[in-house]
């Protein structure tokens, strides 16, 4: 067994698992309170690195003063906010007005959603692949056994890192958190015990679609290159992960976006060693997805829910 | 009183394509190239519909049965037209007969593996399942060089006409419509409706899903086997989600649940994509739109009756 290799897909496969547990965690909590899948989810991932993108264009000349590492989060913090403002945008236009529809109903809409955003891009930002600038200078290390990983790579898993906690204390120690899981347990109950319903929807629309925001830059980063349709494959891989740690549960969708991340990059980096070819990949996450809903369908860390009448 | 209507609507649109086959060579290459996309864009919406509209399941991977069923009759024309060159075209219509039958029935078989898993539970799973088997089955075919790979397989041969384009839509109506309205076929009405109740009334709510899932997949790859044989090329770029999607609207916009609604949707539409032929880039945003404001609006579309009006859920 060579250890260097292993140790490098092991690198690789986080920092694209992070990526996903980013986006699976705002799939994650929109079912939790409005119990319906967010198809546009991957969209605005792919707003995210677009916004990135542009607003990077827009301040580095302003920002020349700035070290590089500041420009960066500014870049980060500024494309978190446009798709924050976008989810909610979205949640209060397309999906506000179906509330008591049948989910049927929202489901359309959502595809209608994220056509519109994919198609609207296409036409803004033209059809062809697009590079994406380089946020920080980027450094290869070499770790101990011969594996590199690089300062983008570090900085994804550290950001990453912080953005969960900070999740986790908004969820758990703050009232809009406790709102939150309110209103995912109980509807109903929530808003008779005077928990603003509507407020709370789109608090969580902002913050899913922040962190697909940040997933979009990330992504860019480490491939270089973004286009209007990215947003579809990372979109369905990171719904997998969702299903995978238990969908509605937020430390799940954290655990399945690593797991689906470390499995495919380990899959493609194995692929002459156990006969699947490399271009395979995408399917990994597909596959995943039927086992689980075969096996497991309430996920590896979410409890099996009872239909109520 | 047995009802004979559908019988005879079949069998006067049986020969009709009959007929419109006969006179096709009097008519430009175009006009023969939109009737048979016509045909084929029926038998897509309204197969889709049996699990859209009147199952009341969301399917986003209908491209990809279409694609199963293309690539397998066209693999089988492949391997046994050479031998038929010099003979006559009863047996030729039998190749063809066959190899259709066979794509919908891979077609049928891939929709049974997908839907089971997905369709066990209640959710939008089977959206999200069909969207990732779409693009999988994509994937698996650029990577097979078997199938021809990226570049895709020529030289299909061109069996497909008026008649069979045209008799196969007739058949797949008239499959779905008696289907529906028979006793068996409420029960695919009756999960939409309300799953829970029809679970209650003792009907198996997973079989019925599957059943309209897998018909439907079946009557995509006989579409499929009908495109291939047309254009002569298929390339699994052309079954893309996009295709899926071309799909979804004309089912939507011809209003859920409502076969010849869907139907018109499905002429309707496949004229508007060659009229709006230059404006592609707009295309898609309009449609995109179009979706988001019918589901606000006019949920039970354009064409839809009013009995199948968006079922209000109730608070739990």
């Amino acid at each position: 067994m060579d250890w260097g290799n292993f140790t490098q897909q092991l690198v690789n496969g986080l920092s694209l698992g992070a990526i996903y547990a980013l986006i699976a965690l705002g799939y994650t909590m929109v079912y939790g309170v409005l119990r319906f899948i967010n198809f546009a989810h991957g969209d605005v991932f792919m707003v995210g690195a677009f916004a990135g993108l542009y607003v990077h264009r827009w301040l580095k000349p302003m920002l020349t003063f700035l070290p590089e590492i500041v420009s960066a989060v500014i870049v980060l913090l500024a494309a978190m906010a446009i798709c924050a403002v976008l989810g909610i945008v979205i949640e209060k236009l397309a999906y506000k007005p179906l509330r008591q529809r049948s989910r049927l109903t929202v489901l359309i809409t959502a595809i209608g959603v994220s056509l519109f955003l994919s198609y609207s891009a296409q036409l803004l930002f033209g059809a062809a692949p697009r590079g994406f600038p380089s946020l920080i200078d980027n450094k290869t290390h070499v770790l101990p056994g011969g594996a590199t990983v690089t300062s983008e790579q570090v900085i994804v898993l550290v950001v990453t890192i912080i953005l969960l906690f900070a999740l986790r204390f908004v969820v758990l120690k703050t009232k809009m958190g406790l709102a939150m899981r309110a209103l995912s347990n109980n509807p109903t109950a929530a808003a008779l015990m005077g928990v603003n319903t509507n407020a709370v929807i789109s608090f969580t629309f902002g913050l899913g679609s922040a962190l697909a925001g940040a997933a979009g830059i990330f992504f860019a980063t480490l491939y270089q290159a973004i286009d209007p349709f990215m947003g579809i494959l990372p979109g369905v891989k990171a719904f997998v992960a969702a299903v995978l740690g238990g969908i509605g549960n937020i430390p799940g969708a954290a655990l399945g976006g690593v797991l689906i991340g470390l499995v495919e990059t380990l899959v493609v980096g194995y692929s002459n060693r156990i006969g699947i070819p490399s271009g395979y990949r995408d399917a990994v996450a597909f596959v995943i997805l039927i086992l689980i809903l075969l096996f497991k369908p309430s996920g590896l860390l979410g409890k099996a829910e009872r239909e109520k009448v | 009183m047995k009802n004979y209507l559908p019988h005879l609507a079949l069998a006067a649109a049986l020969l009709a394509s009959f007929v419109l086959s006969q006179i096709a060579p009097q008519l430009d290459d175009y006009a023969v190239n939109i009737l048979v996309l016509i045909g084929i864009n029926m038998i897509l919406a309204v197969s889709l519909n049996l699990v859209n509209g009147h199952t009341g399941q969301f399917s986003l991977g209908h491209a990809g049965f279409m694609a199963v069923g293309a690539y397998t009759s066209s693999m089988i024309t492949l391997a046994v037209a050479p031998s038929l060159q010099a003979s006559g075209g009863l047996q030729q219509n039998a190749l063809f007969a066959g190899a259709l039958f066979l794509g919908g029935l891979t077609a049928a078989v891939f929709g049974l593996l997908v839907g089971i898993p997905s369709l066990r539970l209640r959710g939008d799973y089977l959206a999200i399942v069909t969207l990732g088997f779409g693009e999988i089955i994509r994937v698996v075919i650029q990577n097979t060089d078997a199938l021809g790979g990226a570049r895709g397989l020529a030289g299909i041969p061109p069996y497909t006409t008026l008649f069979w384009t045209f008799g196969l839509a007739a058949i797949t109506i008239y499959v779905v419509a008696c289907l529906v309205n028979s006793t068996y076929g409420r029960g695919f009405i009756a999960v939409r409706d309300d799953e829970i109740a029809a679970e209650a009334m003792g009907i198996n709510t997973t079989k019925f899903k599957v059943n309209a899932f897998v018909i439907g997949a079946f009557f995509a790859g006989i579409a499929g086997g009908l495109y291939a044989h047309f254009i002569s090329y298929i390339a699994p770029e052309g079954f893309n989600f996009l295709k899926s999607v071309d799909i979804v609207v004309m089912v939507i916009l011809g209003g859920m649940g409502s076969t010849p609604g869907v139907a018109a949707a499905a002429i309707l539409l496949t004229l508007l994509n060659e009229w709006l032929r230059d404006f592609e880039q707009y295309r898609m945003i309009i449609f995109s739109l179009l979706l988001i404001v019918m589901m606000i609006v006019r949920p039970q579309g354009l064409l839809g009756n009013f009995r199948h009006r968006a079922k209000r859920t109730r608070t739990p």
